[in-house]
């Protein structure tokens, strides 16, 4: 079972309040599914400056593998806090410490609340009906 | 996508191999195909430094046959067929009227007959198109690509690892893109031909559906002490992109031609071919061209990616085709469209990421072969 102190996203982003602040980063489902298992299969990651402007749904920056380029997408609307500028040059902390070290972006949030997104329960609920 | 359709992938006749290896299957071309067995750039490196096995057979296979059968491929092919030795391979194209390809492909003459290797994706425009313009021409066209499996054995180590399992061919006097018939494994009469898409030394069979299994575990066996891997499909994008070999879907496709893509060898403006589809529209292009295709390197993060903006002294005026991280080069290489009037040798180029600029480099293409450079 995936951590159950935050929420998870239908496109594999986790959102864990924080204070003022909701810390995002992305599921050990979403690093397998780009690595494909290999660490050197990430190549880059694009985060944004603090104080910009980011929506719920939309996307706040990229992650690319050897062969894809794939959208992070913000679960809550507001402003950016913090960035985890040190992943960039360490993409191999996503893959063994996705839920703590790997954070991404902290953002400070019009409303605080994630009840709009999936629970631990929930997202692997989710993972299953998309198996296959 | 074109020929995109809501019915279920097809399995290749490997299907079960690739799993049993714990590939990692995807939708290519209306197929299941392993995109990889183990990390990409591991897959290209093992195809430069020893040898790899591909399975292909998602790929057209065409035989055309019939007295007219040259007149007929002349008609709808870029390059000169009569003009190809017995026994030998060409790159072709088939374009429409407008100059804009349908598909590339491969021309193996025979005496009696010739056979034709298409992209998976197209193989069902192609045989529409070739099957639209056979009025006047005593020809018969045959899908093969469900009777015949195709594999590829590419690197250095090739004709040691298969040549064993050949007999009445020998590979090391088999020229690049010339072909032959041998018994493989024991199989009589198969066609084996020296092409690949890798810029590697290397081989392409094609084998009865039933039989392949046992010709791809016997060549596995084979090339174990020579360092054989199973390559997937990744890994050969990256592969045929440093070899600076074009892709459907990104250096041609229905809006970019053969001339500007740098297929040139690919076209034939001799009069002695006659009149093709697709000769006065491509005519016209060479004579006044507005697009090159470049080679690109950039030392920075970024990987070039097709779409993307390239920016030549400060202003984005073309797009990258195709890019990926060279093992070979140790850099990020792309091909890129940029207008012909371009001087490469002046010229400061960038990659341009929804805005932002990366630095880059023009590259002589190909970036790496051991065939062609």
């Amino acid at each position: 079972m995936r951590p159950n102190d935050r929420r998870y996203t239908q496109t594999h982003e986790w959102a864990k309040l924080e204070g003022d602040n909701v810390v995002v980063g992305i599921t050990d489902f979403a690093v397998q599914a780009l690595s494909n298992g290999n660490v050197d299969d990430l190549v880059y990651c694009d985060l944004p400056e603090a104080g910009r402007a980011v929506e719920a749904g939309q996307t706040f920056g990229e992650i690319e593998s050897v062969k894809a380029v794939s959208d992070l997408n913000a679960p809550v609307t507001g402003e950016v806090a913090d960035v985890n500028a040190a992943i960039e040059d360490h993409l191999e902390v996503l893959s063994k410490d996705p839920w703590g070290a790997g954070w991404m972006i902290k953002i400070k949030p019009g409303a605080k609340s994630l009840d709009h997104l999936m629970d631990a329960a929930a997202y692997e609920a989710f993972l299953q009906t998309q198996a296959h | 996508m074109q020929t995109a359709s809501t019915a279920a992938p097809k399995r290749t006749p490997l299907h079960d191999v690739h799993v049993a290896l714990s590939a990692k299957m995807v939708e290519f071309g209306g197929w299941y195909m392993p995109v990889q067995y183990g990390p990409i750039l591991d897959e290209v490196r093992t195809v430069r430094t020893t040898a790899g096995l591909f399975d292909l057979s998602h790929m057209g296979r065409v035989l055309v046959r019939g007295k007219d059968r040259i007149a007929y491929l002349d008609r709808i092919c870029t390059n000169f067929v009569a003009k190809i030795p017995q026994d030998a391979i060409r790159y072709s194209l088939f374009c429409k009227e407008n100059g804009m390809p349908i598909d590339d492909l491969l021309v193996y003459k025979g005496a009696e007959e010739v056979f034709l290797c298409v992209n998976a994706s197209n193989t069902g425009v192609d045989l529409a198109w070739m099957r639209q313009h056979t009025a006047g021409f005593e020809v018969t066209i045959e899908d093969q690509t469900d009777a015949l499996a195709m594999i590829a054995i590419q690197g250095q180590t090739s004709t040691q690892i298969l040549q064993p399992l050949v007999q009445g061919l020998e590979l090391a006097k088999l020229g690049y893109y010339k072909f032959g018939f041998g018994t493989v494994c024991g199989i009589a009469n198969m066609r084996v031909s020296r092409t690949g898409y890798t810029g590697e030394l290397g081989y392409e069979l094609y084998i009865p559906r039933a039989q392949v299994t046992a010709v791809w575990q016997a060549v596995m066996q084979a090339g174990e002490a020579h360092g054989l891997k199973p390559i997937g499909l990744g890994a050969r994008d990256t592969l045929r992109l440093e070899a600076g070999m074009p892709l459907y879907g990104h250096e041609i496709d229905a809006n970019h031609d053969p001339l500007s893509a740098g297929l040139a060898f690919g076209v034939s403006f001799a009069p002695e071919k006659g009149e093709w589809i697709g000769k006065s529209a491509l005519q016209a292009i060479a004579a006044a061209p507005q697009w090159k295709l470049v080679g690109i390197t950039t030392t920075g993060p970024r990987v070039p990616r097709q779409g993307y903006g390239i920016a030549i002294n400060g202003m984005v005026v073309g797009e990258i085709a195709s890019g990926s991280i060279s093992p070979m080069l140790n850099t990020n290489i792309g091909t890129a469209f940029v207008p012909a009037s371009v001087d490469e040798a002046h010229a400061k180029v960038e990659l341009d990421i929804k805005g932002k600029r990366q630095e880059a480099s023009f590259c002589a293409l190909p970036f790496f072969s051991r065939t062609r450079k």
